[in-house]
């Protein structure tokens, strides 16, 4: 941590990725891992929390060098550091489980390319504190991981009937193939969409009604 | 090294598994440029020259690596390359055509972390393909890209006439809509394999 913080920007940094600002379901970034291994809920977890940890790192290491790192060539330094950090954790999940390896695929090395880690650098990290953009880059991942995990979940219950392998419904469940197919991934990021923009709409409404209360 | 022939491999790059609707890479611009057909044409001429320049280049860089016994430098060479080709298409468009250069603006550079062009590097190295497969290889997907993209520019430019819920509109519409059109594309999997 550098120098004292004040306790509450940096609960709002977390809360803010976790929640308000939420990386996939308000931003809409990073999708292309979202949607691809989110078949399951623990391919779904495994990926949020593998992305969470290169988050954290490169976030941590652009904002302590953020006063040495020329303009001209911040990109493609924090891609390197990206990259480096993405590196570790593709071998770091080859070492501790083959299996999950397998089922991520190339999917770990791809992190390099989600937009959400660089954008967080570009937009978070080479402004701020080593405090602050530890603590955003910790809300960020939850919020991505938990995102995630929203879609695995959903789309492994309605697809194979199971929640991490258990079965869930009787026998007689007839599963929605569709959904652990790649269709079954953009129909389920939509409904989660879905889901969001009514809850921003009804507040805005809420919010225009008071308004006119107070009128 | 893997013998499939050329053509089984650029169909199966180009529809069977196509890179957008069956592998969620390239995602960001198929739903932030498929606003408009034309443009959508273009993106996807550009997406698919980088696919080509960087396979050859991916293709390169993995015979220098195997020969160095540095496999752990692969992902950091790649998306260097990657960077500078686009860079260097950036300048070389700059010069000979100024027109094209405008009309493509910022997504130009947006090529870099198109997770696309990274991912074709990537698994053209998996399956272990010869130069030619590669060509093959980057062309199918280049031309899956493209075609993905100006399918979806068009339905939704047919959708701007239709009357749509407020809540629905954006984001989450452009989804189902990619939702539907990769139901259909399953529909080529009985292509081969």
């Amino acid at each position: 941590m550098s120098g004292p913080l004040a306790q509450t920007p940096t609960t709002d940094e977390f809360i803010k990725g976790l929640w308000r600002d939420n990386p996939v379901f308000v931003q809409v970034l990073g999708m292309c891992p979202a949607l691809a291994v989110s078949n399951t809920a623990r391919n779904a977890l495994a990926m949020g929390l593998a992305t969470s940890f290169v988050l954290l790192m490169s976030n941590a290491v652009v904002s302590s060098l953020r006063h040495f790192i020329p303009k001209q060539v911040r990109i493609a330094t924090y891609i390197l550091v990206i990259a480096t950090f993405v590196t570790v954790v593709d071998y770091a999940i080859q070492a501790v489980s083959l299996e999950l390896h397998k089922a991520l695929g190339a999917f770990i090395s791809l992190i390099v390319v989600n937009c959400l880690i660089l954008g967080r650098a570009e937009a978070f990290a080479s402004k701020n504190g080593l405090g602050r953009s530890t603590m955003d880059a910790l809300g960020m991942g939850l919020g991505f991981t938990v995102a995630l995990f929203a879609l695995g979940a959903v789309r492994e219950m309605l697809g194979s009937g199971t929640f991490f392998g258990f079965p869930l419904f009787h026998e007689n469940f007839q599963p929605w193939i569709v959904m652990i197919l790649p269709s079954g991934g953009f129909f389920t990021l939509a409904g989660w969409l879905l889901v969001f923009n009514v809850r921003a709409q009804r507040r805005e409404r809420a919010a225009a009604l008071d308004e006119e209360a107070l009128r | 090294m893997s013998d499939t022939p050329l053509w089984s491999i650029f169909v199966n790059a180009c529809l069977i598994n196509n890179f957008v609707l069956a592998y969620f890479l390239g995602l960001c611009p198929f739903l932030g440029v498929s606003g408009k057909l034309a443009t959508a044409t273009r993106m996807g001429g550009a997406v698919t020259f980088v696919m080509l320049v960087s396979s050859v280049c991916a293709f390169g860089i993995q015979q220098l690596l195997t020969a160095i016994d540095a496999p752990y430098l692969r992902l950091i060479s790649f998306i260097a390359v990657i960077a500078s080709t686009v860079q260097l298409v950036e300048m070389f468009i700059k010069k000979v055509s100024p027109a094209l250069f405008r009309a493509l603006g910022i997504f130009l550079p947006l090529i870099t972390t198109n997770c696309a062009i990274l991912g074709l590097a990537l698994f053209q190295t998996n399956k272990g393909y010869d130069f030619a497969q590669c060509l093959a290889y980057a062309l199918g997907a280049g031309a899956g890209f493209t075609l993905a993209l100006v399918l979806m520019a068009g339905l939704r430019e047919k959708l701007e006439l239709a009357e749509v819920p407020d809540v629905v509109q954006g984001t989450a519409l452009s989804l189902v809509l990619a939702g539907i059109l990769s139901i259909a594309f399953m529909g080529f999997a009985g292509l081969g394999g």
